[in-house]
């Protein structure tokens, strides 16, 4: 076991935790944080994707005590970011995400989110190669991807009323 | 859902503290730079080492300079996504930072690392499985077995060599930077391999990788990396290989690499290869002759296995696409090359 100082989602959380847990695991079954998914839980589906200062990362490979001192942010922190900053209701990509039906069993959403948050951070007008690039390691197998690329340039161009 | 084995973790502040916790205990340890392949590994029960050596605090082996000569030095702790987007190594070493690139996805290459990548584990489709999985197969000479599943009778694991970075590597003659309980040691990359798929390289796992050492480039040297796959992204190369050309002040080619991977335990050279292209001209019937030439030897001296995904067959016949396409796109100072 060892104790861990973790920032989640501008939070400092003190969690104890057996050391070869991965953030995943942490999130989920310490932090009851269990937007971000296991889905293949080896790096190739993105279904656990977090930002680590901001860099989009798979929670289930990343051993929790390796990221003490980081800033994480998962797809819970989202409204409480957006509304700190002054915004109303969603957060812009996830309402882009809404408004688009951009999921269907919605199991890869929290990870399509947070690399197309992460994405626009960067590039706020990016191109569709662009948007297609940065989604590349987040798998769904319902929608086709479409209407996911078509929430991130509606979030891009801010037309969501 | 896939569990890590128990461990201890330890966060050394210097790679000396580093090598001594890799050593100071009887059972094994392992070094822990991105995680994205040892931790699947781990996840499947290849390795169930006692102690985690995470390198994440060690400043040494972080970030790219270049030193008055042009001779770059890049931290083992870089991450392939540094690398693809560097402006300085884009500009001297085309072929990494295209080889980087095409690695996996992007949150992958924002956590895998450019040292991690050239020390990747070995790759088959009878090892990189769970345990389960293995387990009711019986296991294989790579782990846990005796019985080869890929040659029959076959007494040599012939696992394959899958990292996009490693062949870029070799045509810049990369040199690696390793800490060992002795000191430092610097070797040649192309020095690295061995052909036994269950450890291809001549270090032990105990010795750390710190840094990479990639010598100035000719001025005007252009290179590539093509990279066959199944998927436009997440996908270990089906066959991957790496161009460097150097040129001569009239145009022609000077001096040539070439570089395949995905085939056997080791990044594979193709030396006489490279040697048809050199005084050719881009551009002109000489180099363009000298490709087809290039890519049917290409064709007879790399012999995909059914070792990892992908029909073996199919690959083959992608082994003179591939070349051609990847020494075509060299000429032009253009690439990757991938078909999605």
């Amino acid at each position: 076991m060892r104790v861990l100082r973790l920032h989640v989602n501008g939070d400092c959380a003190e969690v104890a935790a057996p050391e070869h847990w991965t953030l995943l695991e942490v999130l989920r079954y310490k932090l009851g944080l269990t937007g971000s998914k296991q889905g293949c839980d080896k790096g190739d589906c993105g279904a656990c994707t977090v930002l680590i200062d901001g860099v989009p990362t798979l929670a289930c490979l990343s051993l929790a005590a390796t990221v003490e001192g980081k800033q994480i942010t998962t797809i819970e922190g989202l409204v409480p970011a957006h509304r700190a900053a002054g915004g109303e209701g969603v957060d812009p990509v996830q309402n882009a995400f809404d408004k688009t039906g951009a999921l269907q069993c919605g199991f890869c959403q929290p990870g399509m989110i947070l690399s197309a948050k992460a994405l626009l951070a960067k590039n706020p007008n990016p191109s569709l190669k662009e948007i297609q690039e940065s989604l590349a390691g987040n798998l769904c197998r319902c929608t086709g991807y479409t209407q996911i690329y078509e929430a991130v340039v509606l979030a891009a161009k801010g037309d969501l009323a | 859902m896939l569990r890590l084995p128990k461990f201890e973790v330890k966060n050394p502040a210097t790679v000396e503290e580093a090598v001594a916790m890799m050593m100071e205990i009887h059972g094994e340890a392992r070094f822990l730079a991105g995680g994205t392949d040892l931790n699947p590994n781990m996840k499947h029960g290849l390795f169930t080492p006692e102690r985690i050596v995470a390198l994440g605090g060690i400043e040494e082996m972080f970030g790219v300079g270049f030193d008055e000569s042009g001779n770059a030095r890049i931290g083992a702790m870089v991450t392939l996504a540094q690398v693809e987007q560097h402006p300085d190594l884009r500009r001297a070493f085309p072929a990494l930072c295209q080889a980087a690139k095409l690695v996996s996805s992007p949150q992958l290459r924002n956590m895998g690392t450019l040292g991690g990548n050239v020390m990747l584990d070995t790759r088959c489709q009878w090892y990189n499985q769970t345990y389960f999985w293995r387990n009711a197969l019986g296991y294989c000479l790579k782990k846990d077995g005796s019985k080869c599943h890929v040659i029959e009778g076959g007494s040599k694991c012939v696992a394959a060599a899958s990292n996009d970075t490693a062949p870029a590597l070799m045509t810049l003659n990369a040199e690696l930077e390793f800490a060992t309980t002795s000191g430092r040691v610097r070797m040649p990359l192309a020095d690295l391999w061995q052909a036994d798929g269950i450890w291809n390289k001549k270090i032990p796992h105990t010795d750390l990788l710190v840094a990479l050492h990639v010598p100035k480039p000719a001025a005007g040297s252009r290179g590539a990396y093509g990279k066959l796959r199944d998927r436009g992204s997440i996908d270990f190369p089906l066959f991957g290989i790496a161009v460097r050309l150097d040129f001569a002040a009239d145009g022609s080619i000077s001096d040539a690499a070439l570089c395949a991977v995905a085939l056997q335990a080791r990044p594979w050279p193709l030396k006489k290869a490279a040697e048809l292209l050199i005084g050719t001209h881009p551009g002109q019937a000489s180099f363009n002759d000298a490709v087809e030439k290039v890519a049917m030897l290409a064709a007879k001296q790399c012999r995909p296995m059914p070792n990892i995904p992908g029909d073996h067959e199919y690959r083959h016949l992608m082994v003179p696409v591939y070349t051609r396409r990847t020494l075509h796109a060299a000429a032009a100072g253009e690439g990757p090359v991938h078909h999605i």
